[in-house]
């Protein structure tokens, strides 16, 4: 017998709310199968399963937000004789879980598990009364715990509080949609993050990228779950790791003749863009210098023998996920471009696999056609380094004592201190811009 | 394919290839791969669509005419048979 348990969907994620089975009790599954979908503060995530067999007892219903780690469903693998009443949840570290009678219990209720972790019952009973979103609410309490002062002062969303997922209500913010207006589709009639995009799919597109007028008033607006999580691992990021930064000028000319030269021939399904062949060298020159490629824990560097390149995409809307390219290293050219365009597409359209947001072992950002020259980032911890490409521009090179104008990008490294030098970074983008300059071998 | 009906097919792609995209309010002389903050992936979408629904090679070469939605139309309309 296996649990099934609410995953960690990057380093940000604290919890995530169920938005619906895919699987009933019965069901057969296969590991790598599509059982839920997730959603967390950042995106809507389809959650695959880690093990075979019959699905059991359904421990979270739909539009539950739990905790990481929190027991969702049981899964029969035939190991062992499934037992008639699962087990008491084994709790997540500093995390309670409610046991599976609880959670059952919290059927049709407003009340989620996410108030465990920030607030007493009786807060989240009076923020319930006063239709308060708690997970707008900013704690003041001990270690962020939600007050009842906290409760008594948030502004109120209305007279009723609307089931929503947070996804939902992130989006409801930034477009001006009143989610009371809307007829959710979710379970119990839950307004999901796809009602509140089908209800913006109308106005002009300069409304939904601008934001709305804030009202001046003195309290401030609690920022936006997407925003928090960022906030809270950037800061963590920017405390505990001692960046260095490196930079350099990587010409293109080669590479961007060779790419266009091959897509001349290609039908748009199998052309490249640039940001393939960068990725590519990345992931190469990761596996040239694998003092760059891990994480920092418990106060040492531990490498990683595989290579799990995260790619920063931004989301229309605001805000970022970093979902991971495996194995880019070894991946053929064209198969990365394939799985790139995947990737985005779904990470944009709010539908990225679990297995897609594993923790990546190294992180590029890369502010595309529309970005800057250069862009230094902040590590994502516990990674232990963070690559940075700019935009592809025509600028001015030396080329055998002449001056001409070649396609060059600007590669940069914020790279943490305690697990490698500088002299170590300057060996990285040596061999990035090494490899671009035999595209062919990519 | 005339100009007016080249005009609809590709605002229509846009709107797929672009989540949120409201072809109809951009003006048609605006480079729209800016004012959606379309990058190279997101063109390539547009470009893969708009071949697919074309059947146009669209080479790489003819993409800076496809920036707007005049110059996607007189493109389209000029390289397809009028029917």
């Amino acid at each position: 017998m296996a649990d099934f348990t609410m995953p960690s969907l990057g380093a940000d994620m604290d919890e995530g709310t169920l938005v619906e089975w895919l699987v009933g009790p019965g069901d057969t599954v296969t590991k790598g199968d599509v059982v839920a979908v997730v959603e967390t503060a950042k995106s809507t995530i389809e959650v695959e399963c880690f093990d075979s067999g019959t699905v059991g007892a359904l421990l979270v219903d739909p539009g539950t937000t739990v905790p990481v780690g929190t027991r969702m469903a049981v899964i029969n693998t035939g190991t062992e004789p499934p037992a008639a009443v699962p087990a008491p949840a084994p709790a997540p570290a500093k995390q309670p879980t409610a046991p599976a009678s609880e959670l059952r219990a919290a059927t049709g209720s407003t009340t989620t598990a996410a108030g465990d972790t920030v607030s007493s019952p009786l807060v989240r009973h009076l923020a319930e009364q006063k239709g308060i979103d708690l997970s707008s609410v900013h704690g003041s309490g001990k270690g962020g715990r939600i007050t009842r002062s906290d409760v008594e002062h948030a502004p109120t969303e209305g007279p009723h509080r609307v089931k929503a997922s947070p996804l939902a209500r992130r989006l409801a913010r930034s477009a001006g949609v009143d989610l009371g207006a809307l007829r959710g589709t979710g379970q119990g009639g839950t307004i999901r993050a796809d009602d509140v995009r089908a209800a913006t799919a109308g106005p002009p597109a300069h409304a939904v990228q601008s934001e709305p007028a804030r009202p001046s008033s003195a309290t401030a607006e609690p920022a936006a779950p997407a925003r928090a999580a960022i906030s809270a691992l950037m800061s963590r990021a920017n405390r505990e790791i001692p960046h260095y930064y490196l930079s350099t000028k990587i010409d293109l000319a080669v590479a961007m003749a060779w790419m266009r030269d091959r897509n001349a021939s290609r039908p748009v399904a199998e052309r490249f863009v640039p940001a393939a062949l960068l990725l590519k060298s990345v992931a190469l020159a990761a596996r040239q210098v694998p003092e760059l490629n891990g994480y920092w824990k418990d106060g040492a560097f531990v490498p990683s023998h595989t290579l799990r390149l995260g790619v920063a995409v931004s989301l229309r809307g605001g805000g970022l996920v970093a979902p991971a390219l495996t194995d880019a290293d070894t991946m053929p050219l064209p198969e990365l471009m394939a799985t790139l365009k995947g990737l985005v597409s779904r990470a944009r359209g709010g539908r990225l696999r679990a297995s897609e947001t594993a923790d990546p072992t190294l992180t590029v950002t890369n502010l595309g056609d529309q970005g800057v020259e250069a862009v230094f980032g902040v590590i994502y911890p516990p990674q232990v380094a963070l690559v940075g490409l700019g935009r592809v521009i025509e600028q001015p090179v030396a080329v055998n004592g002449m001056l001409t104008v070649h396609p060059t990008v600007t590669a940069t490294l914020c790279a943490d201190h305690r697990a490698s030098d500088g002299a170590t970074g300057a060996r990285f983008l040596t061999s990035i811009d090494r490899l671009l300059q035999r595209p062919e071998e990519l | 394919m005339n100009r007016d009906e080249a005009l609809v097919l590709i605002k229509d792609v846009l709107t797929d290839a672009v989540p949120g995209a409201d072809a109809a309010a951009l003006p048609q002389d605006e480079n729209f791969r800016d004012s959606l903050e379309m990058d190279s992936l997101d063109f390539l979408n547009f470009i893969e669509a708009l071949s697919g629904r074309t059947g146009l090679a669209l080479p790489e070469t003819d993409y800076p005419a496809l920036n707007t939605l005049d110059g996607c139309a007189d493109y389209v309309a000029s390289h397809t048979s009028v029917k």
